[in-house]
């Protein structure tokens, strides 16, 4: 699947490993949650990135949080906002600098709302039409409330330039 | 920065004024909504996407057209958007608008290839239909005598606006469990049903001059109806965000999704208990960066200096004129009595605007009466006009004087009815006749009630009375919190009505009981007269029914209802 990162398509260069298959012994690799110690442990040290479900706690990954590259969060249907407090809460409580992902159902109106809290890159259906993405990322020039992305303020009440 | 921050002048009373920024974002939040049409029309939208996203930007669909739900943030508009509203309603609706119990306006017949017109024109005033509707923060409510209440503590207007601003378009909480509705007050006298909201905040001054917060959370009404819990007493302005952030972090993070009727916070502060919850609202508040999210003096300045202040005369109360006024004309003096609030400026008051005539539809208003208060609100109430969740209309700001001057053309308009408070003073939802959840109409039995009623003597002598109506459990019509509540069910196929006694929204909060088994529409007019006929006979002086209510207990209203059908 396509990855959408600063609106832009980019390779993918993780292996993503589903529930019960085998955790190659090199390359960075991209594992369930139940299966990262396992991942972490590989011979190799090469990159760990780890699937969080929404109903889990972020603070779970507090232990491990500066072995991994990357974390993964999972929109089951893009009505469920939990993501966007997940990926808040990994920059904001648990620092991380690595890349959050967004994966499954997304809309493109969603995606810089994804941005301003912390996701860096967004997995797409093969299909969709980039300049969607594209436009909702550049379509809005101002909003008022702090972000993950500490858009400078104006100078007036809560609001901030976003460009 | 942009040199040309456009304000309008003067700058209008009572609302936060836009400048070139502000709407900047309205113009890009209108592109989007457009583009979200268009995609739907192609196809790169399914109906099932592009749902959440219409109704984010108020836009319904009902049982027999479209709904546009436009925002009235804490209800104040002034003179020149309520001509758009006018004219909205004559040129798109069917001649009139109906104001909602979240101090919207909202139009029950538009066609959806009207809308981009209509947003259009909403923006030319600074108004739009955002977050009306759908899963995220609502358009936040306050009391309709902000500012100007003579018991009024603190005018709630700029944190309402603050509240406003922070929750549009959040990045994080636009895609919630369930809709959040939050109110403010800024008076002990709760006007805004506080204790009945998502989040319900009473300002009050603080010590060092600075305002702090009572927050109430996890109340609410529909089918499970709840008394809100207090969290804070005494949380300081500048952690005002801050802790919204917080008590939205955890409900986003841990309210139910699985099943839309227990979606709401409330939910979760009941599946938590009041401790649980505050124990992880604290552990977010502790953690978090509160400096990120502080609320700043200069950032609350910033936004007063956008509020501009009635430039008030120096008065007297009680001039003569109004005094005299009042002794020579007695219908006037009755609507003195009860449709106007005390003022905390010298030789002003605040006029209540009934929108509810005898045997009318409660909350509607024809174009005419809406440019009628377009203009009345220039003359009278440095034009300003104020939406109550009442679904009445208020004009906050009226020297006494000039009271009987204004209670003339609003006779002339049909808008001078002497009801606010009273038995015909109902809340009701839009029912059957709009909504497609709906069990039964609300409507007409509310035209019943409000007819059989009519008679100013016999509300005089009744007094207080509080008469709400929803067409089903969902409540959108407040029964649960009224005197008497009514709620349209479904008996086999047929529509009926079940009544609750003993529901307030205020400082005594409490929910309505329900009184017995459901009856069809004439026969719950006819409980409603023997309930008000035992608390005429049964009460003591000074006695609201709601007193005697709860004096006498529900036994004895339930049999002069029950034992006499
Ligand atoms: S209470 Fe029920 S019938 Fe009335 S508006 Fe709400 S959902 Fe519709």
């Amino acid at each position: 699947m396509p990855l959408l990162e600063k609106g832009h398509v980019i390779a993918d260069r993780w292996q993503i490993v589903t529930d019960d298959a085998a955790i190659p012994e090199n390359g960075p690799v991209l594992v369930p949650a139940p299966r990262l110690s396992e991942a972490l442990g590989r011979a190799s040290k090469d990159e760990v990135g780890v699937i969080l479900t929404p109903d889990m706690e972020v603070a779970t990954l507090r232990p491990a949080i500066d072995r991994l590259s990357l974390i993964a969060l999972t929109f089951p249907v893009f009505r469920d906002g939990r993501g966007f407090s997940q990926a808040r809460a990994l920059r904001e409580h648990l620092h991380f600098k690595g890349d959050i992902r967004a994966t499954g159902h997304i809309l493109p109106d969603q995606y810089d709302m994804l941005l301003r809290c912390g996701v860096t890159t967004v997995s797409i259906a093969d299909d969709v039409d980039i300049t969607f993405w594209q436009k909702a990322m550049d379509r809005y020039t101002v909003a008022s409330q702090p972000s993950i992305l500490d858009e400078k303020s104006e100078g007036h009440g809560l609001r901030r330039f976003m460009k | 920065m942009p040199t040309d921050t456009a304000l309008q002048t003067p700058l209008a009373v009572g609302r936060y004024n836009y400048d070139s920024v502000d709407r900047t974002f309205l113009r890009e939040r209108i592109e989007e909504f457009s583009d979200q049409v268009a995609r739907r029309m192609s196809g790169a939208l399914t109906e099932e996407e592009f749902k959440p996203l219409r109704l984010m930007n108020g836009l319904y669909l009902q049982l027999h057209a479209y709904m546009l739900r436009i925002a009235v943030p804490y209800g104040t508009l002034d003179a020149r958007q309520v001509r758009v509203l006018a004219r909205i309603a004559r040129e798109y609706d069917r001649d009139y608008g109906h104001f909602t119990t979240r101090q919207n306006m909202q139009f029950n017949w538009i066609r959806l290839e009207d809308t981009p017109a209509i947003l259009a024109l909403l923006a030319e005033a600074d108004m739009h239909a955002l977050q009306t509707s759908g899963n995220c923060i609502r358009n936040i409510t306050s009391d309709e005598f902000a500012g100007a209440a003579a018991d009024e503590l603190l005018d709630p207007r700029v944190h309402a606006e603050i509240l406003r601003q922070w929750s549009t378009r959040h990045p994080e909480f636009t895609f919630l469990p369930r809709k959040f509705k939050i109110a403010i007050s800024g008076s002990p006298q709760d006007r805004v049903v506080a204790r009945f909201h998502d989040i319900g905040l009473i300002a009050k001054p603080g010590e060092h001059g600075r305002p702090v917060f009572e927050v109430w959370v996890g109340g609410g009404l529909g089918r499970t109806p709840i008394v809100g819990v207090r969290l804070r007493d005494d949380l300081p302005e500048e952690d005002l965000v801050a802790y919204l952030e917080a008590v939205l972090r955890v409900y986003n993070e841990y309210g139910r999704r699985d099943n839309i009727y227990k979606a709401r916070i409330k939910i979760l502060v009941q599946a938590l208990g009041a401790e649980g919850f505050l124990e992880k609202v604290n552990a977010e508040f502790a953690t978090m960066d509160r400096t990120k999210y502080r609320l700043e003096p200069e950032i609350v300045a910033g936004i007063r200096a956008r509020f501009a202040d009635p430039d008030f005369e120096t008065l007297e109360n009680d001039p003569p004129e109004f005094r005299q006024a009042r002794i020579s004309n007695p219908a006037f003096d009755e609507w003195v009595r009860t449709n106007t609030h005390p003022h905390r400026i010298p030789g002003y008051i605040s006029a209540v605007v009934s929108c509810k005539p005898a045997g009318g539809i409660p909350g509607d208003v024809t174009s005419d009466q809406i440019d009628t208060l377009a203009d009345l609100s220039e003359r009278y109430s440095f034009g300003e006009l104020r939406v109550s969740h009442f679904q009445n209309a208020v004009l906050a700001h009226v020297r006494q004087d000039k009271l009987h001057d204004l209670w003339t053309a609003l006779q002339q308009a049909d808008l001078a009815t002497a009801n606010a408070g009273f038995l015909t003073d109902i809340i009701a939802c839009p029912g059957l006749d709009y909504c497609a959840l709906a069990n039964a109409r609300s409507i007409p039995i509310a035209q019943k009630i409000s007819s059989r009623f009519a008679n100013p003597k016999l509300q005089q002598e009744i007094g207080e009375l509080r008469l709400n109506i929803s067409g089903c459990i969902n409540a959108c019509g407040h029964h649960h919190v009224a005197h008497i509540g009514i709620l349209g069910v479904d008996k086999r196929g047929e529509e009926a009505f079940q009544i609750t006694l003993g529901g307030s929204g205020e400082e005594d909060a409490s929910v309505g009981q329900i009184l017995g088994p459901a009856m069809s529409e004439d026969h719950t007019v006819d409980a409603v007269a023997r309930l008000v006929d035992l608390y005429l006979t049964r009460r003591e002086p000074e006695e609201r029914f709601l007193d005697t209510y709860r004096r006498l207990g529900t036994a004895v209203f339930k049999e002069v209802v029950y034992a006499a059908a």
